[in-house]
């Protein structure tokens, strides 16, 4: 997957999470947490997407690298340009 | 047969875990001992007539613009939409005392000022105790229990309006006696009075079908009339799962939504040095009656009404078979519905005694409960219009009932008062969800099963 590729994903996967939120004018470097209304569990839904689409683990450390979109596509970019 | 997960008990705790786990590809199945789902929330017909058990109202509602509040979180959980639950508003809710009503509707600053109108020099206290509500974090895995009694005391100085506050939030989800642990006071505030009361048209069929086909969908496995006879234990660890017909399961890991205590005695060897959990001793009496005419025609468009007939009120198991001194009389047809429903229901709720119901014979039980339903009839005509006369069919159930369909020791829905917070117990591979793990309320219990599911099954796997 190219980075758009990857960050189009993860918007998708935002979207089914929270279907009633537009996310047309999310910008890419500020945290999503700060744009969009959502929680923990909400987020931890991201990484449990990620598995489940993906095969996708992010150890819990790693949470914090995924709070903005750039954020997440640079982090994920070398975990999903084979798929 | 082998499980990632094994849920005991398809009430709406159960579902909720089971949906998370399933959409998540996870291999689970949910053993539910009776052959109808939903548990303490489940419905029946007799007549023709549809019966609700459990659930009055759905607590928690909030508008479609609020996102972070306990439905809508469960309902992004589920994968659900609003819509799903066809849920209609109250229309308004009274809690009536001898010397005073306070009423609430889904709109909090209306009952910030009827306890202003109600209790005028209680206003900066009520504000008070407000704050310390909004500040508490109820949803805390880890907090120690505080006796909310002596939390509302040490902010409100009129002992009325503190009994008046308890009637309600004690019916509606409090496992002890006199008191409810800070946590659930909170949970249930908010649920009840900072958000409000709804109803989906069809009554709780209407989840529970919705949850049931959602599982379904998803991929994961239901058995009803397939009761657990016993947890077999190996090294701290539940090895496998027997059930009642002697079929042995086995799973990596188990959530039990049967109530703690419950769970506990069903394991092959014993809890070491004896469970301290304090059993539950609330139980109930509901009386069901299908009316000729809806109840806004005898000039009755209250939803729900707690009502208490002294000053003080008495949460606690009767001495008698029956305590009507206080009680909640629910209006299902008074929801902000598009067309009215088939016929009008009242229900009333009382406290009762489990242990006087349940040694009775056939004979007596069935005669106690005419006389129970007399003396409760007489009472709440007090405090709503006499509708006696229009009484076409009568439905009752007793604490015997709720052991029978929940299988709650003493017939206590709230179950233990000693909660499970973060839902482990003693053995590696055993959750408890529900009831016992302290989210109160239907709403309360799903964002349970989402919970325990979450941090014990998905986030560690």
């Amino acid at each position: 997957m190219t980075r758009d590729e990857i960050r189009a994903k993860i918007l998708e996967i935002i979207e089914q999470i929270l279907p009633d939120e537009d996310l047309s004018n999310l910008k890419s470097d500020v945290r999503i947490r700060d744009q969009v209304e959502m929680d923990s569990m909400d987020f931890l839904d991201i990484i449990m997407e990620l598995r489940k689409n993906y095969g996708i683990e992010v150890p819990e450390d790693d949470y914090m690298k995924l709070s903005s979109l750039d954020s997440s596509v640079d982090y994920l970019e070398p975990l999903m340009k084979h798929i | 047969m082998h499980y990632d997960c094994l849920i005991i008990g398809a009430g709406m705790s159960g579902l909720a875990a089971g949906i998370r786990l399933a959409y998540f590809k996870k291999k689970v199945c949910i053993l539910e001992k009776h052959y109808r789902v939903g548990g303490l929330n489940s419905f029946y017909s007799i007549n023709g007539y549809n019966f609700d058990v459990g659930l009055h109202a759905v607590t928690n509602y909030v508008p479609r613009e609020i996102k972070l509040a306990p439905l809508p979180k469960l309902l992004r959980q589920l994968r659900l939409k609003i819509e799903d639950f066809d849920l209609h508003q109250q229309i308004m809710s009274t809690i009536k005392f001898p010397e005073k009503s306070l009423r609430f509707t889904n709109d909090f600053d209306f009952f910030i000022q009827e306890v202003g109108d109600n209790f005028p020099y209680q206003t900066d206290n009520f504000r008070r105790l407000l704050k310390a509500i909004t500040e508490y974090n109820e949803l805390s895995l880890d907090a120690k229990p505080i006796s909310a009694r002596r939390v509302v005391d040490s902010f409100i100085s009129d002992p009325l309006l503190i009994e008046m506050i308890f009637c309600p939030l004690s019916y509606y989800g409090s496992a002890q006696e006199k008191d409810m642990d800070f946590a659930q006071f909170v949970i249930m505030f908010k649920s009840i009075f900072c958000e409000g009361f709804a109803r989906p048209y069809a009554g709780v069929r209407q989840i529970i079908d919705v949850l049931v086909k959602k599982y379904k969908e998803y991929g994961g496995e239901l058995r009803t009339k397939c009761g657990v006879e016993k947890l077999n234990i190996t090294n701290d660890k539940i090895k496998s799962v027997m059930l009642e017909d002697n079929e042995v399961l086995t799973a990596d890991k188990i959530i039990s939504s049967a109530g703690y205590i419950e769970t506990m005695q069903l394991l092959s060897s014993p809890f070491p040095g004896g469970c301290k959990a304090r059993q539950g001793k609330l139980s109930f009496i509901e009386f069901i009656f299908i009316l000729a005419k809806e109840p806004s025609e005898m000039d009755y468009t209250t939803t729900i009404t707690f009502y208490n007939s002294s000053d003080k009120f008495a949460y606690q198991k009767p001495n008698d078979f029956i305590d009507t001194s206080s009680g909640v009389i629910c209006c299902p047809n008074n929801f902000q519905f598009k067309k009215p429903l088939s016929y009008g229901i009242i229900r009333i709720t009382n406290q009762a005694n489990f242990q006087l119901w349940n040694r009775l014979t056939d004979e007596e039980y069935k005669s106690q409960k005419t006389i129970c339903l007399e003396s409760a009839l007489k009472e709440v005509v007090k405090f709503v219009p006499d509708f006696s006369d229009s009484i076409v069919f009568t439905d009752i159930f007793t604490p015997k009932t709720i052991y029978k369909y929940t299988g709650h020791l003493n017939g206590a829905p709230y179950g233990t008062p000693d909660k499970i917070r973060n839902g482990r117990t003693h053995l590696d591979n055993l959750f408890i969800c529900g009831t016992d793990q302290g989210f109160l309320g239907i709403v309360g219990a799903m964002l349970s099963g989402i919970s325990m599911a979450n941090l014990h099954v998905l986030k560690n796997s």
